[in-house]
């Protein structure tokens, strides 16, 4: 590694100097010891792997199987499914619950604002069972409402701060050239919000697509009850590691995908002139604290 | 409504099982959190690709997909533990990717004066790092640290669907009892909503007492 790298990586950072010939010397050394016992890591659970034969023909067989390739894919059908549904609900939600909390009837307000703060802090598991338990309603609807609920409430407050971000003069110059105050905030206030948040607003549905998989917990047919389903199949010697190892990278690319994709937008919209008078958010979900 | 006062050591086991699991979690999740983002900011290449990927991979993992692999899945390398440390295991993991991000960015935004300041006075790099760096992090870090928990506390429902030690997982032995199940889960609502915002409280606290004013 070069100096000029490892200098450009740590600018930002007020623990170290420019290192000198020997620290860089002592850096190597550490490196290659860090390396060495990473490998190790790597190699023992390999070994692992190896030793409780995990890699034998039986384990891996059924993945041959045409009707079992179909159940996994019907799995990750039903996955993208309640995403689909999840999102555009949770989004539909969100600007609802946002306009109540940003309206200026009290009323309506306090509604909306004990309806978003209820539904953070709750966990999306605790909703999903009720409807699921309770309300006795099948497991697809009852995991995009419990997801709708929770996401739609977050989005609200996302989209709620994305309006509050955008520059005062923005509102003031609108209602200054003779706007009401719907005028105001479809045309001047939620444009240029929406930009802003797009990618937290992302982020927020990576959390709805993780969260997807509690729908195993209520027995929807996704993509992870089609692996248990597999999984337990005594015919091929139980193969519960390999189906781990083939599931696991497909959910989690997913998921790193619609992040990288959050990400791509950040960057994207920060250089875009339509931003000027509002900040970006960095790509991540939201992180307030309950209760401000 | 007699749901709470008849089954009151049902919920009580169940409260305390979750209030145990997150606390335990939160232990794991910030004291692994805090390695990985020394990894991180380290002037290693191969410690900062580690913490990279662990990062990376973790936020990205749904959290039934680690308890499912971890629940199942380490039993068959001959690791039977309880399912308590399991689910620690798994919360605390999950949970350290996000803490570690926490603090990254904290660290990141001290100011670069202020630690060539220190080191221009002859600090050594543990006086720089504990008494320069480290406390101005801390301030920035404690509303997202809180919501971080906050999210752990919930997501420790998770474990309460695959046992019943924990309050989501009463609502099982409750229903078999014949009680209204609304009811049922109403008490347990309750109880999550006495932990989240009981952490939300003391962050709240530690805010208004540490926190600065940007």
């Amino acid at each position: 590694m070069t100096a000029h790298a490892l200098h450009g990586e740590l600018e930002s950072t007020a623990l170290y100097d420019l290192p000198g010939p020997r620290t860089r010397r002592r850096h190597l050394v550490y490196g290659i010891a860090s390396t060495a016992v990473i490998l190790g890591l790597l190699a023992w659970i390999l070994y692992l792997l190896f030793d409780t034969g995990q890699f034998t023909a039986t384990k891996w067989s059924p993945f041959l199987y045409k009707g079992i390739q179909e159940l996994v894919l019907r799995g990750l059908g039903n996955t993208l499914k309640a995403f689909a549904y999840a999102s555009v609900l949770s989004v539909l939600l969100g600007a609802v619950l946002a306009a109540g909390r940003l309206s200026v009837h009290r009323p309506l307000r306090w509604a909306a604002t004990l309806f978003v703060e209820f539904f953070r802090a709750m966990p999306v598991l605790v909703m999903i069972f009720f409807i699921f338990v309770a309300l006795k309603a099948q497991p697809l609807p009852a995991l995009v409402a419990g997801l709708t609920l929770y996401n739609g409430s977050v989005l609200a407050e996302v989209f709620r701060t994305g309006i509050n971000s955008v520059e005062r003069g923005q509102r003031e110059a609108a209602y200054a050239l003779g706007m009401r105050k719907t005028q105001v905030m479809t045309f001047v206030l939620a444009p240029q919000a929406v930009r802003a948040m797009l990618p937290t607003i992302i982020s927020q549905l990576v959390v709805a697509l993780k969260d997807t998989s509690l729908g195993y917990l209520i027995t929807y047919e996704e993509f992870l009850h089609a692996g248990k389903l597999i999984a337990s199949n005594l015919d091929y010697d139980l193969p519960f590691i390999p189906v781990v190892m083939i599931i696991s990278p497909i959910y989690i690319g997913m998921c790193m995908l619609l992040s990288w994709f959050a990400t791509w937008v950040a960057r994207r919209e920060r250089r875009s002139p339509k931003t000027a008078a509002v900040e970006v958010a960095p790509a991540e979900p939201e992180t307030v604290l309950p209760g401000r | 409504m007699y749901v709470l006062t008849e089954n009151f050591a049902l919920y009580g086991k169940g409260f305390w099982g979750t209030v145990q699991l997150t606390v335990y979690a939160s232990l794991l999740a910030l004291v692994l959190g805090f390695v990985m983002a020394s990894f991180r900011v380290a002037p290693i290449g191969s410690l900062r690709v580690f913490g990279t990927v662990w990062v990376n991979v973790l936020r990205n993992t749904p959290l039934t997909l680690l308890f499912f692999a971890v629940l199942l899945g380490l039993p068959r390398f001959g690791l039977v533990l309880p399912f308590q440390v399991f689910a620690v295991l798994a919360l605390g993991c999950y949970t350290s990717a996000f803490i570690c991000e926490v603090l990254r960015s904290g660290i990141n935004t001290v100011p670069k004066g202020q630690g060539e300041a220190a080191r221009s006075l002859g600090m050594s790099f543990g006086q720089t790092l504990g008494t320069v760096v480290l406390p101005q992090a801390f301030r920035s870090v404690i509303p997202p640290i809180g919501s971080t928990l906050i999210a752990l506390a919930k997501n420790s429902a998770i474990a309460g669907a695959f046992s019943v030690n924990e309050l989501l997982g009463t609502y099982k032995t409750l229903s078999e009892l014949g009680y209204n199940i609304v009811w049922t889960f109403v008490w347990i609502a309750v109880g999550y909503l006495i932990i989240t915002l009981s952490i939300s409280a003391l962050f709240h606290v530690l805010e208004k007492r540490y926190g600065v004013a940007r």
